[in-house]
């Protein structure tokens, strides 16, 4: 069964008028014993086979994914390690809709990324995607209320619910006094609580973070990476890409890429090997 | 939340930039606006002035001349046709319906007569009107003819004839008295001895008539082909010219000085929208991995493009408005300076027209910038530093 971007719209509005879409008919079914029609769908929430991507440039092609197959279950919280140049970014970009694969495909949900049609990758990424990214990446000259509104931005709602939601997210992740502040007035732990919660505007099943406690002393990592486990415990499936072996702890999977290839998961991975 | 809510922000944190574009814009459309605005006046003033230059028209009785004549009328020679007009015809005239548009009508008889046993050319007209008609006529130490018994003498015919102001000098069996001398002209009006036209009829027995009209029309109100065309219909039996070479002499220099204008006009408008091209593309390019987050969270390329262009736009409004008033400001000042009784005319109408052009060249110089933004690879624009 394959979802699209206008059905989670469409099971998102009926959630919200207090109708019974068809996950929750699904978990009431697992709930009286009976089969889950969604439980592979739920298994391979991401599903990626043969992922290849190339960049062609002055000197020799570069190889940064080669034939990259993974699958990983809704709701996990997945931790992408390896050394520079593993392939890591750019397996996070072709995951969030941001580069094309050369070959192999990649599914989120049930939708084929790369099938999309013309801007729907575009859709894609604001209505299943939240982005953490390593710097931040706040807009300067709009507050953190207005930081986190932005997802919404392009969306049809009244101005009113835009803020509303938005002031919640940040409520959630315990800023909600900052909300006025532009980010140059915040700590580097509050800016990224505030990228947090721009991620989480949306609502999305998904959460892709690139190295988000890069900037960060190591209490205020884990503070984000509190905030991260919360999230992790409402459902969200997560994909954290990191350098930091400290933060392993709160994965429940752990892969490490190698030369463009999942070299090996974690704890079955030598621990000799190199990061 | 909204995409000019962002917009807005922006403009309001690159402060410099912003107002660069805003000045660049506002630079141009205030320069527009001064110019065409100083045109108008100009222009105006112009059409006023050229009045004071005699004549446009020439009502002649329809005939064909075969000698050579004061103003193209035979008064001596052999013609064919009529050699006059009547002077009923002058009410005609009054009522075609562009009367409004005429200034001076000033009929005049010429004829030939003896002085102290010479020829002379005598010529009777309404001296207010004929004044007026002939700014450059100046009566030396006297005055023009205020009666039937008054005459002023040409420069040339006043040498010839031995005249002074003050002589007496009996025309045709009437004495008249010489009020004045006309200063010298360089042209056959030198030659003339000119009274009143009553007076020029009795002597030369020619009552009731005319040798010719001579009409200025004003060059501001309907335009002088279309004048000729009225007073010819009213005029069946006479020859109604527009002096062509008078007409579009004069007016060649005012159009001269209008295209003059407006082709500084359309440099200023090629410059202004390199200004805010540059800008633009500088600013998209400056925020190449801002653009690169926004499509990562899920901005079509639209709404990037879109975003773009709604900055252009906000200052291109400023600038529209600030434009005009600093354009009517400048004309303001620079008016008295080039033209001294014009006046300044506020136009609303160019006010709209101001904001309208600056949105015009913003959004049409922004295109491209926006586009560009909107085709922005995020990844490449993500790494951006």
């Amino acid at each position: 069964m394959s979802a699209s971007v206008s059905e989670r719209e469409k099971r998102r509005a009926a959630e919200e008028a207090g109708g019974a879409g068809p996950d929750a008919a699904a978990r009431d079914a697992a709930a009286r014993g009976g089969v889950d029609p969604n439980d592979e769908r739920a298994a391979r929430f991401i599903d990626i086979r043969g992922l290849e991507k190339t960049f062609s440039g002055d000197g020799a092609p570069v190889y940064a994914l080669r034939g990259l197959d993974l699958a990983v279950a809704e709701g996990s919280f997945l931790g992408v390690m390896g050394q520079s140049g593993s392939g890591k970014s750019t397996f996070l970009s072709i995951l969030g809709g941001l580069s094309h694969p050369d070959a192999g495909s990649i599914s989120v949900d049930g939708i084929d990324l790369y099938t999309l049609p013309g801007e729907r990758l575009a859709d894609f990424r604001r209505e299943y995607l939240g982005f953490v990214f390593q710097s931040f990446n706040l807009v300067p000259y709009l507050t953190a209320l207005e930081n986190v509104t932005l997802p919404l931005a392009v969306k049809k709602m009244p101005g009113a619910e835009k803020r509303r939601r938005a002031l919640d997210v940040l409520e959630h992740v315990g800023l909600a006094d900052r909300a006025g502040h532009l980010p140059g007035k915040l700590s580097g732990g509050e800016q990224e609580r505030v990228a947090i919660a721009r991620a989480l505007v949306n609502e999305p099943p998904l959460i892709l973070a690139d190295e988000p406690t890069g900037a960060l002393d190591s209490e205020t990592t884990v503070e984000i990476m509190d905030v991260f486990a919360g999230l992790h415990r409402e459902g969200i499936t997560i994909v954290m890409v990191t350098h930091n072996p400290e933060i392993q702890r709160y994965f429940d999977r752990t892969i490490v890429l190698r030369d463009g290839r999942l070299d090996c998961e974690l704890p079955a991975c030598d621990i000799d090997t190199p990061l | 939340m909204r995409l000019r809510t962002i917009a807005v922000n922006d403009l309001r944190r690159r402060k410099s930039r912003s107002a660069f574009l805003v000045a660049g814009l506002l630079i141009g459309v205030g320069t527009v606006v001064a110019l065409i605005s100083l045109t108008q006046s100009m222009t105006g003033e112009t059409k006023a002035n050229l009045q004071s230059f005699g004549a446009n028209i020439v009502v002649t009785p329809r005939g064909k001349d075969v000698s050579l004549s004061y103003g193209g009328i035979s008064v001596g020679g052999v013609a064919v046709g009529a050699q006059s007009l009547p002077e009923t015809d002058l009410a005609r005239i009054d009522a075609i319906p562009s009367r409004a548009a005429i200034s001076v009508v000033s009929p005049e008889l010429v004829g030939a007569v003896r002085v102290k046993g010479r020829r002379a050319l005598l010529m009777g007209v309404h001296p207010a009107a004929e004044f007026k008609l002939k700014r450059w006529w100046s009566v030396d130490a006297g005055r023009p003819p205020a009666n039937g018994h008054e005459l002023v003498a040409g420069s040339a015919a006043a040498r010839t004839l031995g005249l002074l102001m003050g002589d007496y000098v009996r025309i045709g069996g009437r004495r008249f008295t010489v009020t004045g001398i006309l200063r010298e002209t360089g042209s056959q009006d030198d030659s003339l001895l000119i009274t009143d036209l009553r007076a020029a009829q009795d002597v030369l027995s020619q009552q009731g008539k005319v040798t010719l009209v001579q009409i200025a029309a004003l060059y501001a109100d309907a335009p002088v082909d279309q004048i000729v065309k009225e007073l010819a219909a009213a005029l069946p039996g006479a020859e109604v010219a527009a002096m062509q070479e008078a007409v579009k002499g004069r007016m060649h220099v005012v159009d001269q000085f209008r295209s003059f204008s407006y082709a500084i006009v359309g440099v200023v408008i090629a410059i202004e929208a390199l200004v805010v091209f540059i800008t633009m593309m500088g600013a998209v390019n400056e925020r190449t991995h801002e653009i690169g987050v926004f499509r990562a969270i899920g901005f079509r390329r639209v709404h990037i493009t879109r975003l773009i262009l709604i900055e252009a736009l906000i200052a291109s409004v400023i600038a529209g408005v600030l434009g005009y008033l600093a354009g009517m400001g400048v004309t303001y000042a620079v008016l008295p300076l080039v033209a001294r009784s014009a006046e300044v005319a506020w136009a609303p109408l160019l006010g709209l027209g101001a904001v309208a052009l600056a949105v015009a060249i913003g959004a049409l110089a922004s295109l491209y910038p926006a586009l560009h933004a909107g085709r922005m690879d995020p990844t490449e624009a993500l790494r951006a530093l």
